[in-house]
């Protein structure tokens, strides 16, 4: 067994961390205070191929694989969670479901212009009442001759205030469960697609996530994704992908905060030695470094299974579900490292620990992480 | 226009240098190695050249051991068009003198127009390749460059040097060795498509032998590496302000012989 990254991913490695380090990270706080959508950077990231990482080089994007996205992922969200969550939705949520099940026609339309930055898109399943339980949707299509009229509500959608179209899911057949459900690409600018509002978060302040309205909203039946019903196997089968993305995501966090604690515990010093002194301290370093290296390893094993084109599903809800629990106790114990000063915003850690907790909800909850991974370990039972 | 960027493979900025046993050389365990930052800056010219023309070719330069291949690759990632690995163990405790010689002998091989480096290495900072290389070849060279242009013809290039407060702007005829300082341009990061496509372009590997040069010692080479002896610790002044000012100002004056 080879646990080592090839010289290619190295070099996506060093060129993600080069990026995230000169030109995220300087603006990571004010962007995290502001509540601001770092369009700049966002499209500098297009343009190096970071929004559209695995997909074909025939439609605009990099062609890496997984690994590579995973890496990069990580390295993004060492300098900024923000950055990391808006790259994951449109490489995992949007480019990846629309260049798998999209037709040749669709992906010129709604692929090719997402993969470099100019546009980005956004992935729509959320409703008030169906988080977890997704399958309770109730934003209704009516099919009427070559259109659907869409009435509905969504809410959580990540990138929803900035991307140009958005990937929505949607009850065509009401009476099937959720094999009625149909996933369609929505414009931005089509009448009766409202955003009336975005929410104020606890973390990930510069990436904005929105509520979606359809009243009577007219969308062409040539925009929908796959067949009528296809909906739901497209949305768990892009959540399986972008959770490899997410536990990325967590094992950044968890190294950006680990980092900043190891820094402090050198320089400060109490009872007359650097702090790292203390066995105390080093305890808590010690199961940091531990838990964020396990972590980092279940991310690249799951995204080593897709790439190999194996069975993924269990150990990307592994990865998520270790590396999430990982961030939000390694950005705990980085801010008790820092004393007071942890919880001062000029440190800096206490934005990995405000952001650290979505990654344990978004993209499935511990709990659906646990449901799904009990699933496979008990078999058919 | 074909432009030769030679490149230098250096412990990446951040290194903590230990002496290695021996005493003669840095320990080489565990360092992250990178692209020398001003022969970056001397890739990064040699794109923009091509880019500004609308052709051209770009070939990057190395000497070392297999080690170097992953600095020739990030070039290529950049963007160059192929590259050339000098790889040969009778290189292995080359001089500036011994490296320019090899280098001039891919020169001649390859013929380019134009020759652009970093003005020096950010590990022995020795900084003498370049003029060397322009000796053997008999070519024009300026260091320190902030700028430059280059004819519509490819004659001549018109180059600014870094002096003390201006620019020093002077024009050479073609071919000519460029050294590059910081300020001349801001590296490109590889784009994921220059990174996937690094790995399709050329590495030629040569050996002394296929340049044409027979082995010979070099004229320079390393006694003995020294640490630097470590700081000694600050100080602290105590007392009241008035009177610790002024010991201040007397340690200054009188110990340190700073004012």
């Amino acid at each position: 067994m080879r646990v080592e990254l090839t010289e290619e991913q190295e070099m996506v490695r060093a060129m993600a961390r080069e990026f995230a380090d000169k030109d995220v990270r300087p603006i990571a706080a004010e962007i995290d205070r502001d509540a601001r959508f770092p369009r700049e950077t966002v499209r500098r990231m297009g343009g190096l191929g970071l929004l559209a990482m695995t997909i074909p080089p025939a439609y605009g994007g990099s062609g890496t694989d997984t690994v590579s996205y995973a890496v990069a992922m990580e390295e993004m969200a060492r300098a900024c969670a923000s950055h990391a969550v808006i790259m994951s939705v449109n490489n995992s949520l949007y480019c990846e479901p629309v260049h798998q099940w999209g037709s040749e026609e669709q992906k010129q339309r709604f692929l090719v212009p997402f993969v470099g930055g100019q546009k980005i898109g956004c992935f729509a399943l959320t409703e008030p009442q169906a988080g977890s339980d997704a399958t309770n949707q109730h934003t209704l299509a009516v099919r009427d001759g070559d259109h659907y009229a869409v009435n509905g509500r969504k809410i959580f959608v990540t990138n929803g205030r900035e991307s140009a179209a958005a990937l929505v899911f949607v009850q065509t057949d009401h009476e099937a469960g959720h094999r009625g459900i149909t996933a369609l690409v929505v414009e931005k600018g089509t009448p009766g697609f409202l955003v009336p509002r975005v929410e104020e978060k606890l973390g990930l302040r510069a990436s904005d996530t929105a509520e979606f309205v359809f009243e009577d909203c007219r969308v062409p039946v040539a925009n929908r994704l796959g067949e009528e019903g296809m909906g739901f196997k497209i949305a768990m089968s892009s959540l399986d992908s972008g959770r490899i993305g997410i536990a990325a995501q967590a094992v950044g966090i968890a190294a950006g905060a680990c980092e900043l604690a190891l820094g402090y515990a050198r320089e400060r010093k109490s009872f007359g030695v650097p702090i790292g002194q203390h066995q105390m301290v080093q305890w808590m370093l010690a199961d940091m470094a531990t838990a964020i290296d396990a972590a980092r390893l279940l991310t690249l094993r799951a995204a080593a299974l897709k790439d190999a084109k194996k069975p993924f599903g269990a150990a990307a809800a592994m990865a998520k579900l270790f590396a999430s629990e990982t961030a939000m106790k390694a950005t705990t114990d980085a801010i008790q490292v820092h004393g007071g000063y942890g919880f001062i915003k000029e440190y800096r850690v206490e934005r990995y620990f405000r952001d650290a907790k979505i990654t344990q909800i978004y993209e499935g909850t511990s709990q659906v992480q646990k449901l799904v991974i009990a699933r496979s370990v008990l078999g058919g039972a | 226009m074909k432009i030769l960027v030679p490149i230098k493979q250096v412990p990446d900025t951040a290194t903590q240098v230990k002496v290695g046993g021996d005493q003669r050389a840095i320990e080489t365990a565990g360092i992250t190695w990178i692209i020398s930052p001003y022969d970056e800056f001397a890739v990064e010219e040699a794109l923009r050249i091509k880019e500004k023309r609308g052709q051209g070719e770009v070939v990057t330069v190395s000497l070392g051991p297999d080690r170097v291949k992953e600095a020739l690759r990030s070039s290529l990632a950049m963007g160059a068009d192929r590259a050339i690995h000098v790889n040969d163990p009778a290189f292995a405790e080359a001089d500036t003198l011994l490296t320019a010689r090899a280098l001039a002998a891919v020169f001649t091989q390859e013929a380019p127009q134009l020759a652009i480096f970093g003005r020096q290495a950010i590990d022995d900072d020795m900084g003498a390749v370049p003029a060397q290389v322009a000796e053997l070849l008999g070519w024009p060279s300026l260091y320190w460059i902030m700028e430059e242009a280059i004819d519509a013809g490819g004659k001549t290039i018109r180059a600014g040097r870094q002096v003390e407060g201006g620019l020093e702007v002077f024009e050479a005829p073609l071919p000519c060795v460029l050294a590059a300082q910081k300020g001349l341009n801001e590296p490109r990061y590889p784009t994921l498509k220059g990174i996937m496509g690094a790995r399709k372009k050329e590495i030629k590997d040569l050996k002394a032998g296929d340049l044409g040069l027979a082995p010979a010692p070099p004229q320079l080479s390393v006694v003995r590496l020294e640490a630097l002896p470590p700081r000694s610790p600050g100080r602290i002044i105590g007392g009241e302000v008035k009177d610790a000012a002024r010991e201040l100002v007397r340690a200054l004056r009188e110990e340190a012989k700073a004012i």
